[in-house]
């Protein structure tokens, strides 16, 4: 069953938090990745592919430059799995 | 340059950091033990024990940083945390701070787990951060990146002797001037299937599966091969110079290095040791002392049926009689073999030994080899010269014949 937005931003949550130490609550929608959050390319990469493995979407590399905010990778995870 | 020991750090199988280790090594315990992972009779090993870290990395870094670094560099980073911490945190230009940490064998678990994941996942799964983990220069850059050393990293890799080869090249560093003060050691995190089946293919490991704690016996007459060991040891040496002009606390000097190599098989030691003893006498040469001068001996020792005798042997041949009188430590009795860690967390102990005048022991011993001709520390430790200079050899020799001699002084 597809999940929520909201499920799918505490699940990815939850991948930012394990892999850079950032509190779960400053992942928010409208935090951007590397300005807001700090996350460098390669960590970008890593959250990319773990977020494919824990929701079971493929996102492809050419999809990851348009992943700005938190916003848009939950947009993208909720529109690929539905 | 005058080169000095101002911090030591480790964690090993026998304790987290350096006063539990020492402790546990002046008690004679054994970190060796049965493997409880949920690998370990998974593939029918030949070998179902070993000496892993006493302290899991995850109760001291942080869950990122676990994540971020393979098990090598997590070991490595602890004990440099903890070398730092003892060298009084030193304020130093950073082109003038420079690092030096080897591995053995590299990031084998990452490497490992990766293929894993390519194989049951698919390659679209493998994370970006795989080589940056695997590389066995990654504890080396990692220690770099902790202490912010831009005077140059370094991981001189020589299977066993990669950690004292790594003093060796921190010790070079700053008596040829590149640097003020370097971070130095060794690491291994190689207790996994594939090496374990790997080194008992070759005959290396001991088979006494029913009795870890007593596997590790160099130099008795029964030892039957070395026991894998993991952890990680890190020394901050400092020029003389730049350590008394910061009021540092002096634990050792180093005054000796020599390296050697075998030309004569990939994995055994020259029966005649004729390279061990080279680089020893090397060392001593460079530190302007005579076989007469040491107290004591780190020996190699990793308990196997051919290896250790050759380099007791040696011992004897460049010490005469006075091997007599050097008291022989073999303390992979109680660590097991840390591989590319051994020579770094072998230098903690030796600085250790001369700071403390006292000789930690080898235990397992029940029956010392016939040929043993050099006054071997059995099952406690034994003290030394009350007063006065010392001098201690750590010895480390790895596959494909590298031979290293580290030589320290007390302070």
């Amino acid at each position: 069953m597809a999940l929520s937005e909201q499920e799918v931003l505490a699940g990815l949550a939850e991948i930012v938090a394990e892999e850079t130490g950032i509190d779960t609550a400053d992942v928010q929608l409208d935090k951007s990745f590397t300005d807001d959050l700090d996350i460098d390319s390669l960590s970008m990469m890593t959250i990319v592919t773990l977020a494919e493995e824990k929701f079971d979407v493929r996102i492809p590399d050419e999809e990851v430059k348009n992943l700005v905010s938190v916003g848009d990778a939950v947009n993208y995870i909720t529109t690929a799995q539905a | 340059m005058a080169v000095v020991v101002t911090g030591l750090g480790c964690t090993t199988p026998l304790g987290g950091d350096v006063p539990s280790t020492w402790q546990a090594a002046l008690e004679g315990r054994s970190g060796v033990h049965t493997l409880q992972n949920d690998w370990a009779e998974l593939y029918d090993l030949p070998v179902n024990f070993a000496g892993q870290i006493a302290v899991q990395p995850s109760e001291v870094l942080s869950r990122p940083e676990t994540k971020r670094m393979d098990p090598s560099a997590q070991y490595a980073i602890i004990a440099t945390r903890e070398a730092w911490k003892d060298a009084g945190s030193p304020e130093v230009d950073p082109e003038r701070l420079g690092a030096a940490v080897s591995s053995g064998i590299g990031g084998v678990w990452t490497l490992l787990t990766a293929w894993d994941t390519v194989k049951e996942k698919g390659a679209s799964r493998v994370l970006p951060l795989t080589v940056p983990m695997l590389m066995p220069n990654s504890p080396a850059a990692y220690v770099e990146l902790e202490i912010g050393a831009k005077a140059g990293a370094h991981a001189p890799v020589s299977a066993c002797a990669s950690g004292a080869e790594a003093i060796g090249t921190a010790f070079d560093m700053i008596e040829s001037g590149r640097a003020d003060i370097v971070v130095a050691g060794g690491t291994e995190a190689a207790i996994h299937p594939l090496p374990i089946s790997s080194f008992a293919a070759m005959q290396a490991l001991s088979r006494r599966n029913d009795s870890p704690e007593t596997a590790s016996r160099p130099y008795d007459t029964t030892r039957d091969g070395f026991v894998l060991g993991e952890g990680a040891g890190i020394v901050v040496l400092e020029s003389e110079e730049h350590a008394r002009a910061r009021g540092a606390r002096i634990h050792a000097r180093l005054v000796g290095l020599g390296m050697t190599s075998d030309a004569h098989h990939i994995a055994a030691p020259d029966p005649e040791g004729a390279g061990q003893t080279r680089a020893m006498k090397l060392a001593l040469q460079r530190a302007g002392l005579t076989p007469a001068d040491v107290a004591h001996v780190n020996a190699h020792a990793t308990s196997t049926p051919a290896g250790d005798m050759v380099e007791a042997r040696g011992i004897r041949s460049l010490m005469g009689s006075h091997g007599d009188n050097v008291l022989l430590s073999a303390t992979k009795s109680m660590t097991g073999h840390l591989l590319g860690g051994a020579g770094a967390v072998e230098s903690v102990f030796t600085i250790l030994a001369l700071k403390h005048r006292v000789a930690p022991p080898t235990i397992n011993v029940d029956n010392p080899d016939p040929g043993l001709e050099v006054d071997l520390v059995r099952n406690t430790p034994r003290p030394m010269a009350a007063s006065g200079s010392l001098a201690a050899i750590n010895n480390s020799f790895g596959f494909g014949g590298h031979n290293v001699a580290l030589v320290f002084i007390n302070a």
